[in-house]
């Protein structure tokens, strides 16, 4: 089947100073209907900025620097702001990071919900008090509490607000910026499954940004790991966890703390992601990574396509089997400094 | 545990913050809030405990009590033999210098106006410390959190370095005085992933090496169990276990850390998705139910738990404070898993 959104080759730029800056560079991959894919990566890795250009609701000084994004059938980087604006919201709809806190707190949420839902909509307003009592009990809130302000509700509640007003206009694609980062475990798993249970049942599509594998892991159908603008892998998450083709990744699985195991040494990738002002002229992980040859500093690895729609980034994929056993042995990230 | 010699003791503290105002008083609400609501435990030399808890069980107040950050609205706290509550002058000008903070933000945690030198001859400097003495203090210490070229970052200022550098300076600037004593509150929470395990092994290295006695505090039951051998769980301004870390991961008793384990992901594809065994809703600290404050998301609660706050009851190495398990010693029946 034809995936809902399929990215090609997508670049974007921010102005600084005088110079651009690609913070997402030739990124490419697709999202399956009815499937949720993690985007991850560590902060300034281009993922959040990457999904606001779905919505392209980029900053001032953003611009698309090339590439496509084909959401069911059109470009949405090629679309005029008239027609983005109508696809917005009703076709895809935007969670952005913190949105607990993104509620306007002199107004009721009930007042809020009826605001996209009879402006963006075009709901009479008695319709839309029915959708509103709906949308709340898809998300797990008593409908009473339509009249209460957000400073009344918990984090996870407004969490479940901000939900239920993206899923308000029956969108295709929610995209979801860290939707669960500042709640607590117990919190987030309760939203996480809510969030899965309304994916299944209204058959959508989600891209959940995180920087946490464990999320991914829980509830992901797909991964798609970037790094320092540019997408190291993606595939199954289950064959890209167990199996990882990237040294990154292979790094992130030895960086995690993980409950289930017996508990053995965390290994950290020593140093920092590159200045992208100055991006290296190769693999941008080469720097950190351990099994760096000439080749991984001089060129761009292109991305290859493993079994199973697994694609990786990397010179020395046809190794990846090899390079995983070593790169278990936590000796493997210490050599470097 | 091995009986070892007790540096930190807490009985009976309490904190609490008042609220609301005359009007919220006629209303007949409450007029403060229990942050941390009759707490205690021994904290042993060269032990290593995590705080654990979701946001608004204490956890935090329950640090700053133990630095003498806020003083108890109740209670006692004695640091090696001396009630810290009650301490002034000389004796708690040595109590600042023996018992340290590790704060959370390494990005605002250091003043953007002083070099990395400056920031920890600072220390120094209120420690009354000989200049002489100040530079190879300073080497050492950079030493041991694992930034050996100091050279190379003492002359830098704060936006200069990576976060993973900037949290081993702000732990060298805790450590800089050489304490017996250190509470870290969540002080990987800002890093990235793949920086985060360079930090955490930096601190496990230093305590070991040090012998310092540490509390970490946190909500990340991963995070605690990689640097904790022993846990602390809090709900609402109460302890409901403690015991060793491992086997609080392994078979939690208290039905708010079996909710509190079960609901930690794992970074594997093959993981549990049952519902957690804990009723929605989220714990509001102004107004806690009577008796066990957890009773209201309990599964396992029953009419006792309503009306009597539960105490203390020793399961092994465990202190499990919940109605399940009251004279678990004499009546081992009362351990098992509930259905």
């Amino acid at each position: 089947m034809e995936p809902l959104l399929s990215i090609r080759d997508l670049s974007i730029a921010y102005r600084v100073g005088t110079s651009e800056m690609l913070a997402v560079e030739n990124a490419s991959f697709d999202v399956p209907r009815g499937a949720i894919v993690g985007l991850v990566g560590e902060s300034g890795c281009g993922k959040t900025t990457l999904a606001r250009s779905l919505t392209r609701i980029l900053a001032d000084n953003a611009r698309i620097a090339g590439g496509q994004a084909v959401f069911d059938g059109q470009d949405i980087m090629a679309l005029s702001e008239r027609r983005m604006n109508a696809l917005r919201w009703r076709e895809i709809a935007f969670i952005p990071q913190s949105a607990m806190n993104s509620l306007d707190p002199v107004y009721t949420v009930g007042s809020q919900l009826a605001e996209v839902l009879c402006r963006r909509g075009n709901l009479s307003r008695r319709a839309a008090r029915r959708r509103s009592e709906e949308l709340f009990e898809w998300v797990g809130i008593e409908a009473g509490r339509l009249g209460d302000y957000p400073h009344q509700f918990s984090g996870g509640m407004r969490q479940r607000v901000a939900i239920a007003l993206a899923l308000a206009l029956d969108p295709k694609l929610i995209i979801a910026d860290e939707p669960v980062t500042a709640l607590d475990v117990i919190v987030q798993r309760q939203i996480l499954d809510q969030l899965r249970e309304l994916q299944t049942r209204l058959g959508i599509s989600v891209i959940l940004v995180t920087h946490d594998i464990s999320v991914v892991a829980y509830v992901c159908d797909r991964v798609v790991v970037m790094y320092a603008g540019h997408v190291a892998e993606a595939g199954p998450m289950a064959a890209t966890l167990t199996r990882p083709a990237h040294p990154y990744t292979m790094g992130l699985r030895n960086a995690f703390p993980d409950l289930a195991s017996a508990g053995g040494q965390l290994t950290p990738i020593e140093g920092a992601p590159p200045n992208l002002l100055h991006p290296p002229p190769g693999c941008r992980f080469a720097a950190r990574c351990p099994f760096a040859q000439p080749a991984c500093t001089d060129t761009v690895p292109a991305p290859v396509t493993l079994d199973d729609d697994h694609v990786v980034a990397c010179h020395r994929w046809a190794e990846a089997d090899t390079l995983r056993t070593r790169a278990e042995r936590s000796e493997t990230w210490m050599a470097r400094t | 545990m091995t009986e070892t010699e007790a540096l930190v003791r807490v009985e009976g503290a309490r904190l609490h913050y008042p609220i609301g105002g005359i009007v919220s008083a006629m209303r007949g609400l409450p007029s403060a809030v229990k942050a941390v609501d009759g707490i205690s435990f021994t904290l042993h030399r060269g032990e290593s405990v995590g705080l654990l808890g979701e946001s608004g069980c204490g956890k935090t107040s329950t640090g700053r009590l133990l630095l003498k950050l806020d003083d108890p609205t109740d209670g006692h706290i004695t640091f090696d033999g001396e009630d810290i509550t009650t301490i002034r002058g000389e004796a708690l000008r040595r109590f600042r210098t023996r018992a340290q903070l590790i704060f959370q933000n390494p990005f605002e945690a250091l003043n953007p106006r002083f070099t990395i030198r400056a920031a920890l001859s600072e220390p120094l400097e209120n420690a009354r410390i000989p200049r002489a003495e100040r530079e190879a203090r300073i080497h050492r210490v950079m030493d041991l959190v694992r930034l050996p070229d100091a050279a190379q970052f003492l002359d830098r200022y704060p936006h200069q370095l990576s976060g993973g550098q900037l949290q081993r300076i702000v732990m060298a600037r805790a450590l800089i005085l050489e304490p017996d004593f250190v509470v870290a509150d969540e002080p990987v929470s800002m890093l990235d992933v793949s920086v985060r395990a360079g930090v955490l092994n930096v601190f496990r290295e230093v305590r070991a090496r040090m012998g310092l006695t540490a509390v970490y505090i946190s909500h990340d039951l991963a995070l605690v169990r990689y640097v904790c051998e022993r846990t602390i769980v809090m709900y609402l301004g109460r302890i409901v276990e403690d015991g060793p870390t491992e086997d609080l991961v392994r078979e939690p008793l208290h039905p708010y850390t079996k909710a509190l384990v079960a609901a930690v992901p794992v970074p594997h594809p093959d993981q549990s998705h049952d519902p957690l065994p804990i009723g929605r809703g989220a714990p509001d600290p102004r107004n806690p139910p009577s008796g066990c404050s957890f009773r209201d998301r309990c599964p396992m609660a029953h009419a006792r738990c309503a009306v009597e706050e539960p105490g203390p009851s020793r399961v092994g190495q465990r202190l499990v404070h919940c109605h399940l398990y009251d004279q678990a010693d004499t009546r081992p029946a009362a351990r098992g898993t509930p259905a």
